[in-house]
Formats: structure tokens, sequence, C-alpha cells
């Protein structure tokens, strides 16, 4: 699934004294199946952003091409954009409400009108794709674990079988391995199923680690738009605008500060293993 | 500061009638002795007990066996409540939910003005407290209209203005961007080295553990490594089957080891890993 933003502008209070000019023209092209990662500090305008995506904002001036269809035009259905496009919020296990895990996970494809056996299907699939299993299912949603219950709260969302998936801070608050399982099981669900992913993230090194593409905003405007290599190269520029890039850039740019010869292009652990391991090799005998 | 002696804690369920459905154990048999103006920190992953041990530290929940002390005070002697609450603070993860105050000014000034402070004290305290995160130009500004750092700042001046020994942070910046988060970890270390606060900070970020004095590590409600972060991150695999992770520095130092590189255990940060491969390089 591709969307397609053309000129678009948001303003908050317009023609009132608390105006605020939260997007501009901004365009942008995700093509269908890219793993993007979208970064800027509290108040850029990420979060205004995707509300766009599905429809939950409107621009104020803009189009959005969802599939090539105008989302704003006559006969477009906003119902349809929002079971296409999946929006999981932060903290998303404080909107579980039901009795069981089961249940909670039904509510959504209901809700698009699927009977008692389809939503319960789809709500199955969505759950084991997250990798919660059968035994779970009639669990209270409140005696889970803290990343258990996140993982229930995108089945949620998966179980409505989105074409886009967009992710704020997903993994805010979970411990080291939750926070692995989660991206984990996201970046399987993109490479599998071939869903878009929109992964908004204060953190660097998961942006580097899972996604094709970074996007940075600043101030409302998009500032850097590239694969992560490409835009970590930015390092003191993202400082400049409350950013940061990975650990592992700066270790490469230390060094390189130092007189190695490395290439300072590594972002990931990986990445910068093998560039260390290359440049201590270089000239051996 | 702070001593636990066989400190354990049960959750109890309890059904319709009231009766006890059954209980959990989150914090099971714990000792330990922190010593005043330490920069502790408390690893652990989710439902390992670490919040629940935290919420001891100022009495919010008192053992079900065993004793804390604060600053010598048994927390299960109600008449000592006042004074552990004004001894040892407590922040949040999220700011949204501490903050009260309409003005950022009067929010920091509500916890002395309920001890009873007088009221020119009040304003001293207010002052010295938000010169003291660094806030001291938003005094007049409504706390919502500030970013998530910010107000994360404004919660722990409230609780620097009770003039507390020793302040306990749970997960003060889960919810906060890189810029916020540095702000937060540079004043909590700053409050420990200038003011001699002694910090207790829960976090799932290892970077910020790295100048800590001293590490504990909870699994199941108990104490499973403590030391100091050298100690505790050279035991990267032990960390990882605990669901934690170590400091990005470690991790690269500790996969190019694996792929036959002779660098020393326990390296935690750039700088370090950098002088050592240059070493290693020069050698070559």
């Amino acid at each position: 699934m591709s969307i397609k933003i053309k000129d678009v502008n948001y303003t908050y209070a317009e023609n009132t004294a608390y105006e605020i000019h939260a997007l501009k023209d901004i365009n942008l092209e995700i093509p269908d199946g890219q793993f993007v990662g979208l970064i800027g500090h509290t108040g850029s305008g990420k979060s205004t952003l995707v509300q766009h995506l599905n429809g939950l904002m409107k621009a104020t001036s803009g189009r959005i091409y969802f599939n090539g269809r105008d989302i704003y035009g006559e006969n477009f259905s906003m119902k349809e954009l929002r079971s296409k496009v999946g929006l999981v919020f932060q903290y998303p296990e404080h909107q579980l409400f039901e009795i069981d895990v089961l249940s909670d996970v039904c509510f959504g494809p209901k809700n698009l009108g699927f009977s008692r056996e389809e939503a319960e299907e789809k709500a199955k699939a969505a759950l084991r794709m997250v990798g919660m299993g059968e035994e779970h299912d009639k669990s209270s949603p409140f005696e889970l674990s803290g990343g258990q219950k996140r993982r229930v709260a995108i089945a949620g969302v998966l179980a409505m079988e989105p074409e886009m998936l967009i992710l704020d801070e997903p993994t805010a608050g979970l411990d080291p391995k939750g926070r692995d399982e989660i991206l984990d099981q996201i970046e399987r669900l993109q490479k599998e199923r071939g869903i878009t992913v929109v992964l908004v993230s204060h953190s660097m090194e998961d942006v580097a680690r899972y996604v094709d593409r970074i996007i940075v905003m600043n101030q409302g405007q998009v500032r850097f738009d590239g694969v992560p290599a490409e835009v970590f190269r930015h390092y003191k520029e993202l400082e400049a605008i409350g950013l940061a890039a990975p650990q592992m850039t700066y270790v490469m740019q230390e060094l390189k500060e130092k007189g190695a010869d490395v290439d300072t292009d590594a972002t990931t652990i990986e990445e910068a293993a093998d560039a260390i391991l290359h440049w201590l090799k270089k000239g051996q005998r | 500061m702070i001593r636990a002696e066989e400190l354990t804690f049960e959750y109890e369920r309890l059904d319709e009638e009231g009766n006890v459905e059954s209980k959990k154990r989150a914090v099971d048999h714990v000792n330990l002795h922190i010593r005043p103006g330490k920069f502790i920190a408390v690893l652990g992953h989710n439902g390992s007990g670490k919040s629940t041990l935290a919420k001891h530290m100022n009495a919010i929940l008192t053992p079900t066996e065993g004793t804390l002390w604060v600053d010598g005070m048994d927390t299960k002697e109600d008449d000592k409540l006042f004074r552990i609450r004004q001894d040892a603070g407590m922040v949040f993860q999220n700011p949204d939910n501490q903050i009260i105050g309409t003005v950022v000014e009067e929010d920091v000034g509500f916890g002395p003005e309920n001890l009873g402070v007088p009221t020119d004290e009040i304003w001293t305290r207010v002052e010295e407290s938000l010169s003291a995160v660094g806030m001291l130009k938003y005094r007049h500004h409504s706390p919502n209209k500030l970013s998530g750092g910010q107000k994360q700042r404004v919660a722990i001046a409230g609780v620097m203005a009770m003039h507390p020994r020793c302040i306990v942070l749970d997960e003060p910046t889960a919810m906060l961007d890189p810029n916020g988060r540095a702000s937060v970890i540079r004043t909590a270390r700053k409050l420990n080295q200038e003011e001699g606060i002694t910090i207790i900070l829960i976090t799932h970020y290892m970077e910020e553990v790295v100048e800590a004095d001293h590490v504990f590590v909870m699994d199941k409600g108990k104490v499973v490594m403590e030391g100091n972060p050298r100690e505790i991150f050279s035991r990267v695999d032990e960390l990882k089957s605990l669901r934690l992770d170590v400091p990005q520095a470690t991790l690269l130092a500790y996969e190019l080891q694996k792929r036959g590189i002779p660098l020393p255990k326990g390296i935690l940060n750039n700088k370090e890993l950098v002088d050592q491969l240059c070493q290693l390089k020069s050698k070559m």
C-alpha cells in the first residue's frame, strides 16, 4: 500500500492568537512494503503527521493519496482508510478494556462488521502473529506482563488486517528483551506479509537496526530523508535539533578523529564490528 | 541511608467476598544497604520487582515480611511516615501524572507548603530547586506547555523543595526524547555530586547506569547481581538471560571479542573502546 503526501499543511487553531503551524509543505511518498523510521524531538510534528495518514486529522491544505486515490475526494471512504491504516498509539495497553484477551482483540474486526466467528478467527491469527499463544486467549488482559499487554494491543490493530501499520513509540517502558521481541515481530510482519510500517521512535539504535529509510522532522518540516547511514552522517545537525545518532556513529567518528582510517557509515553493532575488523586487518602482513 | 533486611512483599488478590484468592511475591527476601551520597542504579526486566522495591523506599508500600529503614526509621511505624516521605522523595515515569500546579513555581511549592514550611522559606526553596534543575526561567510558565524532559525536571524540583536526603527515580526517562533523557540524567548526577543527595535510579537504559557507584540487578523479586558497573557489564550473557542488555560500546567490544579481537572485559564507554582499539592497532 502506498501513500503520497502532497504540499500538506496543518495549522492548529487557525486565525486565533494560538495559531500554530504544525506541518509545513510536507511532500512525501511511502511506497508499498517499506519500513520507515520517523524521528524528531517532542513537538516536531511527527505525531501530527501520522494522524493525517489515517484521516484522524484533516490537512488545512494539500492532498493525501492512498493507493493513488485522493483521501479528501468525494467518494473516498474514511472508514476504509482507517481499516487499512492501523495506528498504534503510545502506551496502547492503557486502551485494553475487555474481560479477556481474545474479546479485546475481536473488538476491531467486529466494529468493521465481521461476524463473531470471522472476528475470532482474525483475532486469533493476529495474536499468534505477535507471539501470544492460545493459553492466553482467555486470560484477563490485566494479568499479563507489560510486554504481553503491549503485544495484545498491537494484535488488536493487526486483527483489522491493515496494509499499513503506524506505531508511535511501541517500546517505551519495556525492558531490553521486550523491546527486541516487539521490534523483531514487527520486522517479520513487514517482511513476510509485506505490510508497510512507519515506526515513530526516540531510540536511534532501534531505528538504525530495523528501518530501510529515516524521515527526520523538525519544526513541522521534513529535515532529512534517506537510508540510515546517509541520515546519521548529519549527526551534528541532528544534535542541533535535539536528536542524536546511534552510539555506533559516535564510536566510528571518535576512531576517525584518532586517525583511524575506518568507514564511518556503520550504524549498527554488526556493521561497526565489520568496519573495525576491516580496519584492524588492513596493512597486516 | 536505606537498609533492607529480608524484605518481602506479596500482592494479594481478593475474590468478590474479599477473601484472599492468590498471592504473588513481588519482592523476595531482599537484603541491601545504600550509603548516603551514593548514586545507585537498579536494573531488572518488567515484572522483576524493582518498582515494588522502590515503593518501599518512601513507604508507599510496607513489607509483608522483613524490615526497611530509611535513615534509621522503620517504614512500618506510622508516626515516622511524615519524616520518611520528606527524607526520601520519589519521581515516577510519567511527568503528566505528577504535576498538579497550573504554574511551575506553584507546583514546586506544593510539597514544602504541605510540610508547613513558612511562606518566605517556601519561596527560597522554590527558587533554589528550580535553579538546581535548570528551570528557573520557566517559573512563571504553565507546566503543560513544557516538553517531557522539562516536566520531569520540574517534578524533580518539586521533590527537591522538600529537602530530601534521597531521591528515588522510577524510570524517569522512559517517555522522553534523547535531549530530555540527557537533561534529566544530568540533573540527577548534579544533585548527587553538588548537593550530596543519594540517588536511586531505576532504568531500562544501560547507558544511564555506566556512571553509577553501585548497581543492583533484580529478577523474580530477588537481587541476583550487584557490583560496580564494570563488574556488572562484564557479564554480558548473564544480563541477556535476565532480559537485559549492556551499553552499546560494551556490546560492540563483546562482538569484537567473539570475532577474535583481544579486548579486555568490562569496557563501558566509547572512549575506553576507542583507546583500546587504537592501542591494539599500534601494536600490529
